[in-house]
């Protein structure tokens, strides 16, 4: 296998990989898709903000207090020019749930409030919805990108549809034509699934979906840490990213969206330091970013996410899309060896990333997931979060294997001779 | 994993004991296990004479892990034919012991089959799965006696 990255160099940035598991093995980490470890400079900065400068920010008028918001309005900027994005721009939000929850609530909060009548920003209209209105979205969706506008449909009145799957696990665009039409206000995808490892084509899509003037949420989570995204030049409205499925600390994730659609969105959490003005009656509310960042903020997240963009960046985000590329043809040719193993998702290179989902005939991947486990290799079971989309595989669940940068062929290999000896514990016919 | 995959849990899983939908019931309930997607069907029968309620029988349909599969069988086993209430001890028993965390061996005269279980309690992502028949039952025959109440 040839790659641009020295894994066993990068993992010496990691300690973790160093321990070990279920009674002295080596642990195997190919669990990346749900969340990587962390390297000691995302760890170090997080730490450091907290020996040196821990305030609350944006508030106080002590140095303090000035220094932690220097840290995380700097942690903005950063985290915003990893993905091409002006820093104000940038949303913080608790993980990448939430900043589709927000983008979600947007629609039922504003169609509420138009309904009563209540202030709304200027060009909210856009978010305003009617019975029979449709919402696109596609059977691949993680539960993130599904639930919430399952919810906005129930609060508005608005139709659900979605994109179905082709048997190899791309997203079926032939009926594309009337999936995307006048009535169709919002279309929000998965641009990388996590369960299928499928990278969507998002251009046609978006073609579509600009036509009939629907607004455009990308999910984002398994592309961001994995290829050189420029959120610009997507032509989406808006992007969800978490940054523990980046070397980040979990508690933060990111929501960019374009200056017009975050200027006209009405608030979601709501409360302090997201205000202009508050009297008894009433509030005004800050400009985006503040306006959807209630409380005391992330900081020390923050500022180890970004950290986690300068680490990607020193690698370079393009030798990271090529060293999982490399151990994708290599995982899938190794895969194809073992008898009795399916792969669920597209068996070529072709617009496939690292997540790599398969079944083992007569094997529950429960029982899959134990005997690697017993052997130290991690990786998860179930349905990923993205149940329908199992369903539509025709499987309850699936083992997925999620190599990342501090993986090598190696690692791969492992999980392959643990493989081959499942099948014998559960004396599958 | 030896702790875990027992020789006798991987029996009934190879062999389940009880399995498939029967008539009569008096209450069928449906479970999912929601972080893995395992699912069980479960009818219950229960029939009363001379004052004593027995649970008559206990089927079942549903895909899951080896854990389940085989939980689903020893159950059956293990309750099919009794009493309520040596059935409800039964369930007392094996929920104490897999939640044990490995503190409870479980004890062979009583629990039978049911034992070798006691490995789940180390693996807690497992005890889910070894408790999913179990709560099915329970579930259904509190319906199942619901009904009872109202005639």
């Amino acid at each position: 296998m040839s790659s641009p990255l020295d894994a066993r160099r990068v993992r010496e940035d990691f300690p973790i990989l160093d321990r070990t598991v279920r009674g002295g093995g080596r642990l195997v980490y190919l669990d990346s898709a749900a969340t990587t470890q962390k390297p000691l400079a995302v760890l170090d900065a997080g730490r450091d903000y907290y020996l040196t400068s821990n305030a609350a920010v944006h508030r106080g008028a002590h140095q303090l207090a000035e220094e932690a918001t220097e840290a995380f309005e700097g942690a903005r900027a950063r985290i915003a020019a990893f993905v091409g994005a002006r820093a104000d721009d940038l949303v913080f939000t608790r993980n990448a749930t939430e900043s589709l929850n927000l983008m979600a609530y947007a629609f039922s909060n504003a169609t509420a409030k138009a309904a009563r009548g209540s202030d709304l920003p200027k060009g909210a209209e856009r978010f305003v919805l009617r019975e029979g209105d449709e919402i696109l979205v596609t059977e691949m969706e993680h539960h993130a990108n599904l639930v919430p506008w399952q919810e906005v449909c129930a609060k508005t009145g608005a139709v659900l549809r979605w994109i179905p799957l082709t048997p190899e696990g791309r997203l079926d665009l032939s009926d594309l034509d009337r999936l995307i039409n006048e009535r169709t206000r919002v279309v929000s995808f998965t641009q990388q699934s996590n369960l299928l490892g499928t990278v969507n084509p998002v251009a046609p899509i978006v073609d579509a979906a600009r036509a009939v003037g629907a607004l455009i949420v990308l999910d984002s989570c398994q592309s961001v840490p994995h290829m050189p995204i420029d959120v610009a030049s997507l032509g989406v409205d808006a992007v969800a990213w978490s940054g523990h499925k980046m070397l980040g600390p979990t508690g933060i994730g990111c929501l960019w969206a374009t200056s017009e659609t975050l200027a006209s969105m009405p608030p979601f959490i709501t409360g302090g330091s997201m205000i202009e003005n508050v009297t008894m009656e009433s509030s005004t509310y800050a400009e985006p970013p503040k306006r959807f960042e209630a409380g005391v903020p992330m900081v020390a997240q923050a500022v180890g996410l970004a950290a986690a963009c300068d680490y990607l960046d020193a690698l370079g985000m393009e030798k990271v899309a090529a060293h999982e590329a490399a151990l994708t043809a290599h995982a899938l040719t190794r895969l194809a060896e073992v008898p009795g193993v399916a792969v669920v998702g597209p068996t070529d290179l072709i617009d496939r990333g690292s997540a790599i989902s398969f079944t083992v005939e007569g094997v529950h991947p429960h029982d899959v997931g134990q005997v690697l486990d017993s052997s130290g290799i991690a990786v998860r079971v179930g349905h990923h979060c993205a149940w329908p989309g199992c369903r539509a595989m025709g499987v309850p669940a699936t083992t997925r294997m999620s190599p990342y940068i501090y993986n090598d062929a190696q690692d791969i290999d492992e999980c392959i001779e643990a493989l081959g000896r499942v099948r014998a514990v559960f004396g599958a016919r | 994993m030896e702790d875990l995959y027992q020789e006798i849990i991987l029996d009934h899983y190879r062999n389940p004991q009880g399995r498939g939908l029967r008539e009569p019931f008096e209450a069928q309930v449906h479970h999912v296990n929601p972080t893995c997607g395992d699912e069980i069907d479960l009818r219950v029968h229960l029939e009363e004479r001379d004052g004593t309620t027995y649970v008559e029988d206990v089927s079942y349909a549903g895909q899951g892990c080896s854990i389940s599969q085989a939980s689903a069988s020893v159950m059956y086993d293990s309750i099919a034919g009794r009493t309520l209430d040596e059935a409800l001890e039964a369930l007392a028993r094996f929920q104490e012991m897999v939640q044990s965390k490995g503190e409870i061996a479980g004890d062979e005269e009583t629990m039978g089959d049911a034992v070798a279980f006691a490995g789940v309690a180390k693996y807690p992502a497992r005890v889910k799965c070894a408790l999913l028949p179990w709560m099915a039952w329970k579930d259904a025959m509190v319906q199942a006696t619901e009904g009872d109440d109202r005639d």
